[in-house]
C-alpha cells in the first residue's frame, strides 16, 4: 500500500453530501493534482460525523484538524495553505457554539467530549465503501473468531454475558432474543436488520449505515451463525437511498472477500443477504408489519404470539434486531463480554446513540455510555439552551416517547429509569424544549404523526388516537372543556391497554406525561383560553401595555388588517376581534409596548 | 396430544392443544364477545372487544388469537375486561352511523348485539361532526350493494376473499383514520378481480355489504332460511333459501360455514348466491308441456314420462339406438350423469352420450 504524508476525510453522509460534499472532493482532487500533491495527500469519503448542521465537515490527519462548512471556494486555500504550508486555516476551523472559541482539533470539540464512540467509531473515520479500511480497523476479526474457534452456542453465551439489549425500542435483551430463535426446531432460518427508522428526526440509523455499513454486515453474519440462519435480509427505507448503495458495495465487497456466501472463510457456513426496500411507512418498523412488508403483503402487525423466533418470515423463524444492535456486536465478540458490559448501569449496557435536537445549541448525533444524566447530554454535549432560555422538558422516545422535566434532569438513562418516569428509551430521538414550546402543542404534534401513521387495523389505535387528536386540536384552538382533560387521559390509558401492536400502545404516551408534568398548561388552554407559551396561533392576544405606549402610531401604520386604534401620544389599542395575529405591531414598537401571550 | 387443562372464569375445562382461547371458551360453553373473528377465516385481533384477563399477565389478551396454555386461569369478564371493551366499542361508535331502523342488518347486526349485551347506547366520545359519511352508497353492480360508512373494518370480507374464494380482490387501503377496505386504487369492484361470489357480504358483521336482492324484501325476523343443494352444478353445494314467511318470496341465498353437512363448507359462486330470480318468473314452467302442432299444453309428470318412453322406444325399434343421442347437464350431478349414460348405453344401446361441459 502506497503511504501517505496526510488524508484528508470528506464527509459523505446524507447532511453534507446534500450541501455539497461530493463537489468539495472534487474540487480537492484537482487542486492537490494542480500542485503535484496528490502522491502524497490522499483524499477520502468517509460517513457522518453527527456534526451535519455545520457541513460539510473536512478533517485532516495527522493532526485531526476540524474544517466546518467548507465550500468548494474555500478548497484551494486549504490545499495552498495547510497540505503545502503547513499553515491551519483559521477562518474554516469549527467555531464552538457554547464559548464562541474557534477549535481546531476534533478531540478538543466538546460536543465529542462527553461522548463514547464505540458504534460510531468507524463514522466519518473510514471510507465506508472501502472493505480494507474496514478490515485494517480489525473489520471482520471477530466473524472469523466465531465461526471457527467458538461453537454457536458460545456465542450466544458471551452475547448474554455482555447485557446488550435491542436499540430499535423496547429494549429485549439480545442474546436471550438469539437464545430463543436458536432453539426453535427447523432448517431454514432468517435473520433480518431492522433499518426502517421511522421516527421523525431520527437518523442514528442512517448513519451507521451510510458510514460503517460493514459493521451491520458482520452483525448480522456472527448472529446467523449463532441461530443456525443461512439468510438475511436488511429492511431499508426507500428515502435512504445512500445507505442503500453503500450496503450494496458492501454485500459486493464482502462477497468477493470469501466473506458472504457459500462457505464463508472455508468453513461450513454460509450466508445470503438481501437488501429490501421499504415504502416509509412508520407501521413498517414494526416486527410483524416488516416481515409482511418483505412477503408482499400489506405492512400491518400481526398478532403475537406466535413470536417471529418461532414463526416469522414465511412461516420460519426469525431474529429481527435493529441497525445499532447488529453493529454493536462484532465488538462485543472481539473485546470480549465483560469488556463491552463494564460500561453502563447494572441492566442497561454499552452505549446508546441519540439524535439530539431542538432547543439545544449543539445538535447532531450523540453517542452516550448509558447511565449518563439527561443534563450532561442537554447542558455538556448540547451546549444548553440556545439563547440561555429556560430548560422545560426533553422528549424522548420520539412519538411513542414521553417528556421528562426539570426535576428528572439527573436521571441516569438507562431503560429503567426512563420507563419509570414515563418516557422511553426508544430508538433515540431526544427534543429539548424550552420555555417557548407548548406542550398541549407539542403533544398534538406526536400524535398528529401517529394517527397518520397508524396501520388502520386496530380499533383503539385507529379511532382512539383520532379523538384524542380531535381534542387536542380544539384545545389548542380555545374550543376546549374541562371535562377533555379526564377523556383524553382514560382515553389514554385505554388505548395502551388494549391497542394490538406497540405504535398504538404508545401513541398516547407524549399527551400522558405532558398531561402529568404540565397540567396546568392544558388548563390555562381550556380555563383561561390562553396559550402560555405563546405556540398557539389561535389563542395568541398581542396586548398593548398603555403604560408603556408613546402613542408613536408605527404599530396602526403597520398592522395589515388596520385593527389598531389611538390618536398621537395617547396609548393605542388592538381590537382582538379583527387582529389577525401577524405580529407586525410587536416588531414595529420602538418601546417594547407589545407582548404576546 | 393430550388435551390441555385450564380455568376459565373459575371453571376446570380441557380444550384440544393448539385451540385459542377462544375456541376453548366456546368448546366450553362460555361466551366471550367478537366482532373481527369469523370461524370461516384465520384469526386476526383487529376488533379488540374479545380481550380478556389472564393471571400472572399484566396485559388484556386477545382471545381470538392467544393460544390457550396449559394451566392457564383465564377471566372473561372482571370489571377491567368490561370496561375495556365498553371503551373500543365506544370508539367504533363515534363514527358509525347509527340508523339501525332502515339498516338491513337490523336483527342479525353483530355491533347491535355487542352494544346490548355491553348495554352501550351510544358512543360519550362522539363529537357533532363525527358520524362516517366519507364513503359514496356503492350499487353499481347488480349482485351487493356496499355502504362503507358503516364498515367496522373488521377485514373478515378481506379475509374470506383471499382464504375461501381465494381471489383477494380488496385489501385495506389508506392508513389511520382513512383506512378503508378496496379494489386496487383506481379499479372500481366491478373492473377489479372481484367475480361476486358474494362471500364477503355472507361474513360481514354489520351492514357495510348486503346482498342487492335482499334489500326490502324482509326482516331477518320474517325470513326462514330452507336449507337445500345448488342445482346450477354437481358441486352440490348446500345453500340456504332465504324466504320470506309472509310474502312466501326469495329474499336471497346465503350460505353455513359451520354447518357439517355442507360439502362446499360455506363457498359458492355467483351463481349459486345471486342466479336465483328465475324461481319467483312468470315465465317459469311448472308442469311438463307437450307440443301440439305449433302450440304447447300442460301435462301432468305421468303423462309426460310415458310419451318420452313410448317415442324414445319406437325411435329405437325403427331406426336402431345410434339413431338416439343422449345430452345431460352440468347442472346435474355426477351420479345422476353417470346413470344417463347407462341408461343410453344399457336400455337404448348407444354410445352417443354428450355433456354441455364438453361445448
Ligand atoms: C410502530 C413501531 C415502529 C417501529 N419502528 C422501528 C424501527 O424503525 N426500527 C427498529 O429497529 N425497530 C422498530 N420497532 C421495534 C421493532 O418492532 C422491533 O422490536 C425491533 O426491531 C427489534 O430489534 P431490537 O431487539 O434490536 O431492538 C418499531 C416498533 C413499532 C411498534
Ligand atoms: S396499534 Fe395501530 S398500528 Fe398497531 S395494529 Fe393497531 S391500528 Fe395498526
Ligand atoms: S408602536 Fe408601540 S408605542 Fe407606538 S403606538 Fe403602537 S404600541 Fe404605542
Ligand atoms: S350496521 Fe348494525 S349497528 Fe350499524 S346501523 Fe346497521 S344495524 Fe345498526
Ligand atoms: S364477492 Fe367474492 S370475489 Fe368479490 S370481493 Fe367478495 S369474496 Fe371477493
Ligand atoms: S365490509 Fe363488512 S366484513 Fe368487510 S371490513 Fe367492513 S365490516 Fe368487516
Ligand atoms: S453528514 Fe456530515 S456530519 Fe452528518
Ligand atoms: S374478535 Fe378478537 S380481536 Fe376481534
Amino acid at each position: 500500500m502506497a503511504l501517505y504524508r496526510a488524508h484528508v476525510l470528506i464527509c459523505h453522509g446524507t447532511g453534507c453530501a446534500s450541501g455539497g460534499s461530493p463537489k468539495v472532493l472534487e474540487t480537492f482532487r484537482e487542486e492537490l493534482q494542480k500542485k503535484n500533491l496528490d502522491k502524497e495527500v490522499l483524499v477520502i469519503a468517509t460517513g457522518c460525523h453527527g456534526m451535519c448542521e455545520f457541513g460539510p465537515i473536512v478533517v485532516v490527519y495527522p493532526e485531526g484538524t476540524f474544517y466546518s462548512q467548507v465550500k468548494p471556494e474555500d478548497v484551494a486555500e486549504i490545499v495552498e495553505e495547510h497540505l503545502y504550508k503547513g499553515r491551519i486555516v483559521n477562518r474554516l476551523l469549527y467555531k464552538e457554539p457554547i464559548s464562541a472559541q474557534k477549535v481546531c482539533h476534533y478531540k478538543e470539540i466538546p460536543f465529542y467530549g462527553k461522548q463514547h464512540r464505540i458504534v460510531l467509531s468507524n463514522c466519518g473515520y473510514i471510507n465506508p465503501d472501502n472493505i480494507d479500511e474496514y478490515i485494517s480497523r480489525d473489520g471482520y476479526q471477530a466473524l472469523g473468531k466465531c465461526i471457527t474457534e467458538m461453537s454457536p452456542a458460545a456465542v450466544i453465551e458471551e452475547m448474554k454475558k455482555s447485557g446488550l439489549r435491542g436499540r430499535g425500542g423496547g429494549g429485549f435483551p439480545t442474546g436471550l432474543k438469539w437464545s430463543f430463535c436458536a432453539a426453535s426446531p427447523g432448517n431454514k432460518k432468517y435473520v433480518i436488520c431492522n433499518a426502517d427508522e421511522g421516527d421523525p428526526g431520527a437518523f442514528m440509523d442512517r448513519s451507521i449505515l451510510e458510514g460503517d455499513p460493514h459493521a451491520v454486515l458482520e452483525g448480522m453474519m456472527i448472529g446467523a451463525y449463532a441461530m443456525g440462519a443461512d439468510e438475511g435480509y436488511i429492511y431499508c427505507r426507500a428515502e435512504y437511498p445512500l445507505a442503500i448503495k453503500r450496503l450494496q458495495t458492501a454485500i459486493h465487497q464482502a462477497t468477493e472477500y470469501g466473506l458472504l456466501g457459500e462457505n464463508v472463510l472455508g468453513t461450513d457456513f454460509s450466508f445470503d443477504l438481501h437488501i429490501k426496500e421499504g415504502a416509509g411507512a412508520f407501521v413498517c418498523g414494526e416486527e410483524t408489519a416488516l416481515m409482511a412488508s418483505i412477503e408482499g403483503q400489506r405492512g400491518m402487525p400481526r398478532p403475537r404470539p406466535p413470536f417471529p423466533a418461532v414463526k416469522g418470515l414465511w412461516g420460519k423463524p426469525t431474529n429481527i434486531n435493529n441497525v445499532e444492535t447488529w453493529a454493536n456486536v462484532p465488538r462485543i465478540m472481539l473485546q470480549g463480554a465483560e469488556c463491552f458490559a463494564a460500561m453502563g448501569t447494572e441492566k442497561s449496557k454499552g452505549t446508546k446513540v441519540f439524535a439530539l435536537t431542538g432547543k439545544v445549541k449543539n445538535t447532531g448525533l450523540v453517542e452516550v455510555p448509558m447511565g449518563i444524566t439527561i443534563r450532561e447530554i442537554v447542558y455538556e454535549i448540547g451546549g444548553g439552551i440556545i439563547g440561555d432560555k429556560k430548560f422545560k422538558a426533553v422528549q424522548i422516545g420520539g412519538p411513542s416517547g414521553g417528556c421528562l422535566v426539570e426535576e428528572h434532569l439527573d436521571l441516569p438513562v438507562d431503560y429503567e429509569s426512563l420507563t419509570a418516569a414515563g418516557a422511553i428509551m426508544g430508538s433515540g430521538g431526544l427534543v429539548v424544549l424550552d420555555e417557548s414550546n407548548c406542550m398541549v402543542d407539542t403533544a398534538k404534534f406526536f400524535l398528529e404523526f401517529t394517527q397518520r401513521e397508524s396501520c388502520g387495523k386496530c380499533v383503539p389505535c385507529r379511532e382512539g388516537t383520532k379523538k384524542m387528536l380531535d381534542i387536542l386540536t380544539r384545545i389548542t384552538e380555545g374550543n376546549g372543556k374541562p371535562e377533555d382533560l379526564d377523556t383524553l387521559q382514560y382515553l389514554g390509558e385505554q388505548i395502551k391497554a388494549t391497542s394490538l401492536c406497540a405504535l398504538g400502545g404508545t401513541a398516547p404516551n407524549p399527551v400522558l406525561t405532558t398531561l402529568k408534568y404540565f397540567r396546568h398548561e392544558y388548563e390555562a388552554h381550556i380555563n383561561e383560553k390562553r396559550c402560555p407559551a405563546g405556540a398557539c396561533q389561535s389563542l395568541l392576544r398581542y396586548t398593548i401595555d398603555p403604560a408603556k405606549c408613546i402613542g408613536c402610531t408605527k404599530c396602526a401604520r403597520n398592522c395589515p388588517v388596520n385593527c389598531i386604534s389611538g390618536k398621537v401620544k395617547e396609548p393605542h389599542l388592538i381590537d382582538q376581534e379583527k387582529c389577525i395575529k401577524c405580529g407586525a405591531c410587536m416588531a414595529n414598537c420602538p418601546v417594547g409596548a407589545i407582548s404576546k401571550g | 396430544m393430550d388435551a390441555i387443562q385450564a380455568i376459565i372464569n373459575g371453571k376446570e375445562i380441557s380444550a384440544e392443544p393448539g385451540m385459542t382461547i377462544l375456541q376453548a371458551a366456546k368448546a366450553n360453553g362460555i361466551h366471550i364477545p367478537t366482532l373481527c373473528d369469523h370461524p370461516a377465516v384465520s384469526p386476526f385481533g383487529a376488533c379488540r372487544i374479545c380481550l380478556v384477563e389472564a393471571e400472572k399477565n399484566p396485559k388484556l389478551l386477545p382471545a381470538c388469537t392467544t393460544p390457550l396454555t396449559p394451566g392457564m386461569v383465564v377471566f372473561t369478564n372482571t370489571p377491567k375486561v368490561i370496561e375495556a371493551r365498553k371503551a373500543v366499542l365506544e370508539l367504533i361508535l363515534v363514527r358509525h352511523p347509527l340508523n339501525c331502523f332502515s339498516c338491513p342488518s337490523n336483527g342479525k347486526c353483530e355491533l347491535q348485539d355487542v352494544a346490548y349485551e355491553l348495554g352501550v347506547k351510544e358512543s360519550s366520545y362522539a363529537d357533532p361532526g363525527d358520524t362516517n359519511t366519507s364513503h359514496e352508497y356503492e350499487d353499481a353492480n347488480p349482485f351487493y350493494v356496499r355502504d362503507l360508512n358503516k364498515c367496522i373494518l373488521c377485514g373478515r370480507c378481506v379475509r374470506v376473499c383471499e382464504e375461501q374464494a381465494q381471489y383477494h380482490a380488496i385489501d385495506f387501503q389508506g392508513r389511520g383514520i382513512r383506512t378503508s377496505i378496496q379494489p386496487p386504487v383506481g379499479s372500481p369492484i366491478e373492473l377489479s378481480d372481484c367475480v361476486f361470489c358474494g362471500q364477503c357480504v355472507q361474513v360481514c358483521p354489520v351492514g357495510a355489504l348486503s346482498e342487492k336482492t335482499a334489500l326490502g324484501m324482509g326482516r331477518p325476523w320474517d325470513i326462514e332460511k330452507v336449507k337445500t343443494v345448488c342445482s346450477y352444478c354437481g358441486v352440490g353445494c348446500e345453500v340456504e333459501i332465504n324466504v320470506n314467511r309472509k310474502t312466501g318470496k326469495i329474499a336471497n341465498v346465503t350460505t353455513n360455514y359451520s354447518s357439517p353437512t355442507a360439502l362446499n363448507k360455506g363457498r359458492s359462486c355467483v351463481k349459486g348466491r345471486f342466479a336465483w330470480q328465475f324461481v319467483n318468473s312468470e315465465d317459469r314452467l311448472t308442469t311438463p308441456l307437450i307440443r301440439e302442432g305449433d302450440t304447447f299444453r300442460k301435462a301432468s309428470w305421468d303423462e309426460a314420462l310415458s310419451l318420452v318412453a313410448e317415442k324414445l322406444g319406437s325411435i329405437k325399434e325403427r331406426h336402431g339406438g345410434d339413431a338416439l343421442g343422449f345430452f345431460s347437464s352440468a347442472r346435474c350431478t355426477n351420479e345422476e350423469n353417470y346413470l344417463m349414460q347407462r341408461l343410453a348405453r344399457e336400455v337404448m344401446g348407444t354410445n352417443n352420450v354428450d355433456h354441455c361441459a364438453h361445448l
